[in-house]
């Protein structure tokens, strides 16, 4: 509780001393060798999937490491034009963006009354929430189906929303209760004595002050919903309702022997996570620093 | 986790009202609406959350126990009552003791290349150095993407005439050509290569967050005392960072106890068997979902279910018991009073 934000200050001071003297220093050569292959080797398949785009198919039989040559783009161009991509990329929208929403809504009021709140049943709904994590979606997928089978939900990104948001609660949970505990018993005073009740105080403090959580729990939840494929493989049966990670894998059978096409739609899926997450990249160290140590 | 359950304080609040009633000050009926008014709070905010989780999280995998003592094709109620013949039959069919072999490699196999790996970038990647940002985002990218994509890349890369065999051959090196896909003397290390290369950059992450948990004045106390880089790393980095490490550990047994995505996608469910790769999930969706027998994909569940719980208590009570005994009774919050 108090220690996650003891974590946060340490790591920001850190971080703030090591950019000071970095200015000045450059570290040994072996540093940036070793950090150049290693990132060569973490982006080199991506890289693959990308460039491989720009080539036509002749080029990719011939030479199948070579580089494009000319440049084409009519891959890129007709994936862009297609309405199915356009289609499914909607339905990974619609059920990445509902599921964030929905559950680190849901996570944050449970949240709130597990930190804040005195009561006789608190921990063990932390503990029923805590041992979500040992239930992941592959041990309940075949009863699961079954069950949104019965309301009548197969084929409907519903199906797939409804379980992604039951089975995202418990790490949004775990990594939300340390930050609302964090927040100083004074503030609550304080907003009781300026007349706030405990939901005012939900409101007008705890949302605000809780947003580097909800930020982190938001990111993790909507690229684990947007690359989801158990659930969407055994819910969703027709290419219209398909997300986008069924959408490459039937687009990638379809057109087996069409390997550049396959490429390009594979890394035009891609972009909406990468960019997501480069854009708040920064909150995933800070917030699962809350995590591990709170 | 459950001990610890059970183990804590039960029914705390009940001394609260009549605590309040010693206090005359207080008239009892205020405090019992305030009382209801609190729990009124705590249902309407925690109620969604807990409903939603025990319908679609608790509920499915009781179901799955149940299922599991049917020979049922997924129509109506199962009504072919067969006890445990579907568990006999689990563990005497040699695909399924097949799988969990190659589960229980990938699960050493994770831990023993990705653990030492993901400490030493993590150092490396906390020095000072230039560009240290963008390295840290570069690193994340194969997490971030799907499974998917993923699989279908690296399938075509690794096809007999794909990118990597072409490279090799061009380098003078077609000797080391091989089929990294259908050999099944290679295609399960081609697997450990993937998963790697797919979750380091989490296990990268977790521990520079780890590292810079810890507090700034050891350091500079076993500088003062004359420490080496490499000792300051071996007596301080590394027994503060137990903790991460263990949890990190934890999350990698669970993951490659129930991995399914990339080995579905890019051998399939046929290949998988032939090729030495078939783990536990696809044997499951395999002979329940696409076979349609769907009571037996439940006990096959259920396996995978009373599996990974046996291994996660057991590393829960022996090596993370320090860790997480202080946060599941503490962390909730502070107490009120």
């Amino acid at each position: 509780m108090s220690q996650a934000a003891l974590t946060g200050r340490t790591a920001t001071s850190r971080r703030r001393s090591t950019k000071s003297s970095s200015g000045a220093s450059w570290g040994s050569p072996t540093t940036y060798l070793v950090a150049t292959v290693l990132i060569s080797v973490c982006i080199a398949p991506v890289l693959y999937i990308i460039i491989g785009g720009f080539r036509s198919n002749s080029q990719i039989t011939v030479n199948p490491s070579g580089w494009p040559d000319p440049w084409v783009l009519s891959n890129y161009t007709s994936v862009l034009a297609s309405g199915m991509f356009w289609q499914q990329f909607g339905n990974s929208m619609i059920s990445a963006v509902s599921t964030t929403a929905v559950a680190v809504a849901l996570a944050l009021m449970a949240s709130f009354v597990i930190a804040r709140y005195n009561f006789a049943g608190r921990n063990a709904m932390y503990a029923l929430f805590a041992a979500g994590l040992m239930f992941p979606m592959t041990v309940a997928i075949t009863p699961l189906y079954l069950l949104v089978k019965n309301l009548g939900l197969t084929n409907n990104l519903l199906g797939v929303i409804l379980p992604q948001i039951a089975f995202a609660l418990p790490t949004t949970v775990i990594i939300l209760v340390p930050f609302l505990a964090a927040i100083p018993k004074e503030l609550e005073e304080a907003a009781s004595i300026d007349g706030a009740s405990r939901l005012g105080f939900f409101f007008r403090m705890v949302l605000p002050l809780s947003l580097p959580g909800v930020i982190t729990t938001g990111i993790l939840v909507f690229i684990g919903a947007w690359n989801g494929y158990l659930l969407p493989l055994f819910i969703l049966n027709d290419s219209a309702n398909y997300t986008l990670p069924l959408g490459v894998q039937a687009f990638s059978s379809e057109h087996s022997v069409d390997t550049a096409a396959v490429l390009a739609f594979t890394s035009l899926s891609m972009i909406p996570a990468l960019v997501f997450f480069s854009i708040f990249e920064r909150r995933i160290v800070g917030g699962l620093t809350g995590a591990v140590k709170g | 986790m459950s001990d610890s359950v059970t183990a804590l304080p039960q029914r705390s609040s009940r001394s609260g009202p009549t605590r309040g009633d010693a206090h005359k000050a207080s008239p009892r009926s205020d405090r019992a609406r305030a009382d209801w008014r609190k729990r009124f709070e705590i249902a309407i905010l925690s109620g969604p959350a807990i409903i939603m989780f025990l319908a679609f999280v608790i509920f499915p995998v009781f179901m799955a126990a149940y299922y599991g003592f049917f020979r049922w094709k997924g129509f109506g109620v199962p009504t072919n009552f067969v006890g445990l013949q579907n568990y006999v039959v689990i563990f005497n069919d040699q695909n399924f003791r097949d799988a969990l072999t190659h589960n229980g490699f990938i699960l050493v196999m994770s831990l023993v290349m990705q653990g030492p790996a993901a400490v030493a970038f993590a150092l490396l990647l906390n020095q000072n150095i230039r560009g240290r940002s963008l390295i840290r985002v570069l690193i994340f990218v194969p997490y971030v993407i799907s499974e998917v994509i993923v699989g279908t890349g690296w399938g075509l890369m690794l096809q007999y005439t794909g990118a990597l065999n072409d490279l090799l051959t061009s380098m003078g090196l077609g000797a080391f050509a091989s089929d990294w896909i259908a050999n099944p003397n290679v295609a399960i290390w081609t697997l450990m290569v993937i998963i790697s290369w797919k979750y380091i950059g989490f296990a990268v992450i977790l521990m520079l967050a780890g590292i810079q948990g810890i507090p700034e004045e050891l350091y500079e106390a076993a500088a003062i005392d004359g420490a080496s880089y490499w000792q300051i790393q071996r007596w301080i980095t590394l027994p503060l960072l137990g903790p991460t490490l263990r949890v990190w550990a934890f999350l990698s047994i669970i993951g490659s106890l129930q991995l399914f995505d990339l080995v579905y996608i890019i051998w399939g469910q046929y290949v998988a068997s032939t090729a030495g790769t078939s783990t536990m999930a696809t044997y499951m969706v395999r002979e329940g979902r696409l076979a349609g027998n769907y009571g037996f994909g439940n006990a096959v569940a259920v396996v995978i279910f009373v599996i990974s719980l046996a291994i996660a208590l057991t590393y829960q009570r022996f090596v993370l018991r320090r860790d997480t005994a202080g946060a599941l009774t503490e962390a909730p919050g502070r107490k009120q009073n």
